[in-house]
């Protein structure tokens, strides 16, 4: 049975990086409650195609979680009120009918607007670029048993390695921390011996990109684990505290 | 090295930690030492020897400092903070789950804190240890400062303000607690809810055992 719902939209429109953008207010009736949000918007926007006016810009791509593409700030989380998924993954199901659905862009310094609900966060990007690979030639796929790594520091790797870089971390704090992105990204090689050559150097040069790129002081509050749509843990963060400290110490 | 205590994010973050760390050994170390004024004028007079001592004289710059370095940190990151945050606020608000209320109103607690040790110091400090670094004319002595605090705390307008005190300091104590080994790294998955646990019951003795203090000056007990 296909249940619809008659939501009311505040969508914010931002014609570019230094306009003034302002929230405006769209009706959609008979929607499915089985629609993604997303797909929602996709209705929103063929709407707007069809009375000519400009359609709303946001970011989207895979559409299965996995890709960090999608954002959207909505009634007060980023990725909207459910738990560990992405605005992709959100469905409509989650709303009541006749709700005032409130849509923000991901707001930080780090993440300046692009248009209407798109950021441009290639911060990330040059995070990544300051130090978050391994750089050693691998040759081919080793044998799976040749490098023994115990079941927990797999476990926890894999953890950290969850992190799909979408940002939701950043637009949680109230800091505009970029912390558990970075630490998760520390994390993921720190644990294992192939990525354990080069932690210092990685995290001393991550943490110091993150501050020139303007992101704020991680204050532990917490609220970037409990909106991560793929959970990783602040214990990743203390991690990253644990492996600067040492670097600097050892200097 | 290169300054990265004020340079770096994590390092100006471990100059908040350890600067936090040791205002609780030094309130720990208050906190012990006033639990002798329940036992009467004599015990606490002892104590207060003790205060007198030059090795304390000593740590009251050392002290200072501490408490400097935590506020001027606190509102330096702060505004560092608040500039991360970008110009516009979420309409919608923030909704997400945090570790705690505390967790999200370090500063506010924080300054709320400052200003009662500014009443704090002007009742007791600048009577006692300030005037004999200025010459020691007017100091209350340690034979004295009995009778000091029993007369401060029988005014149930001060007990009153004193005892808010403590349990906006509770707030403040039961984020920090954990939060100061969360940012030196010694912390995990399985230390953080203990960390936080440990850091809810020091935080609770610390303040019942300062609030039964004004309580039994309040309620008419001491000599």
């Amino acid at each position: 049975m296909e249940k619809t719902i008659h939501i009311t939209l505040k969508i914010w429109r931002q014609k570019g990086p230094q306009a003034k953008g302002a929230f405006e207010t769209y009706q959609l009736n008979n929607i499915s409650t089985d629609s993604s949000f997303l797909e929602m918007l996709d209705i929103l926007n063929e709407k707007l195609i069809s009375e000519k006016k400009e359609t709303i810009v946001f970011d989207h791509d895979c559409r299965e979680g996995i890709c960090g593409m999608c954002s959207l700030y909505i009634n007060g989380h980023p990725h909207g009120p459910d738990e560990d998924v992405t605005t992709c993954q959100l469905h409509m199901r989650k709303f009541k009918d006749g709700e005032t659905i409130i849509v923000e862009p991901w707001r930080s310094r780090g993440f300046p607007v692009i248009k209407d609900l798109m950021v441009d966060r290639g911060a990330f990007d040059k995070i990544i670029q300051a130090g978050g690979f391994i750089s050693v030639t691998t040759g081919g796929v080793p044998d799976a048993n040749a490098i023994p790594i115990s079941k927990e520091k797999a476990d926890e790797a894999m953890d950290a390695a969850s992190c799909i870089g979408c940002g939701a971390c950043v637009a949680a704090c109230k800091n505009g921390s970029a912390m558990l992105f970075v630490a998760a990204k520390v994390s993921q090689l720190a644990l294992l011996p192939q990525g354990k050559i080069e932690a210092s150097r990685r995290a001393k040069a991550m943490v110091a990109k993150m501050d020139e790129l303007g992101f704020g002081n991680c204050t532990n509050t917490g609220a970037c684990e409990s909106e991560c749509p793929k959970n990783v843990s602040i214990s990743h963060i203390a991690r990253l505290n644990r492996e600067f400290l040492k670097a600097k110490l050892k200097d | 090295m290169k300054l990265f205590i004020i340079n770096s994010s994590i390092g100006r973050k471990l100059i908040m930690s350890l600067s936090g760390l040791f205002l609780f050994l030094f309130l720990t170390l208050h906190c012990f030492l006033n639990m002798f004024l329940l036992g009467g004028p004599s015990a606490y007079t002892a104590v207060n020897d003790i205060m007198e001592l030059p090795v304390v004289t000593i740590m009251v710059p050392i002290l200072a400092a501490g408490f400097v370095i935590h506020i001027l940190y606190a509102l330096w990151l702060y505004w560092q903070n608040y500039r991360a945050r970008g110009e516009v606020g979420y309409a919608s608000g923030k909704k997400s789950e945090t570790t705690s209320w505390a967790a999200r109103n370090m500063v506010i607690l924080g300054l709320v804190v400052l200003l009662f040790i500014v009443l704090h110091l002007t009742q007791f400090w600048a009577k006692m240890q300030l005037q004999s670094f200025l010459g020691g004319a007017n100091q209350v002595h340690a034979d004295q400062s009995y009778d000091l605090v029993a007369n401060q705390f029988r005014n149930p307008i001060v007990s009153v303000l004193y005892i808010i005190w403590y349990w906006v300091l509770w707030f403040h104590l039961t984020h920090g607690f954990w939060s100061a080994f969360q940012t030196i790294g010694i912390d995990n998955k399985k230390w953080q809810p203990r960390l936080q646990i440990i850091g809810i019951v020091y935080a609770t003795i610390l303040a019942v055992c300062f609030t039964s203090i004004n309580l039994y000056f309040l309620f008419g007990f001491g000599a």
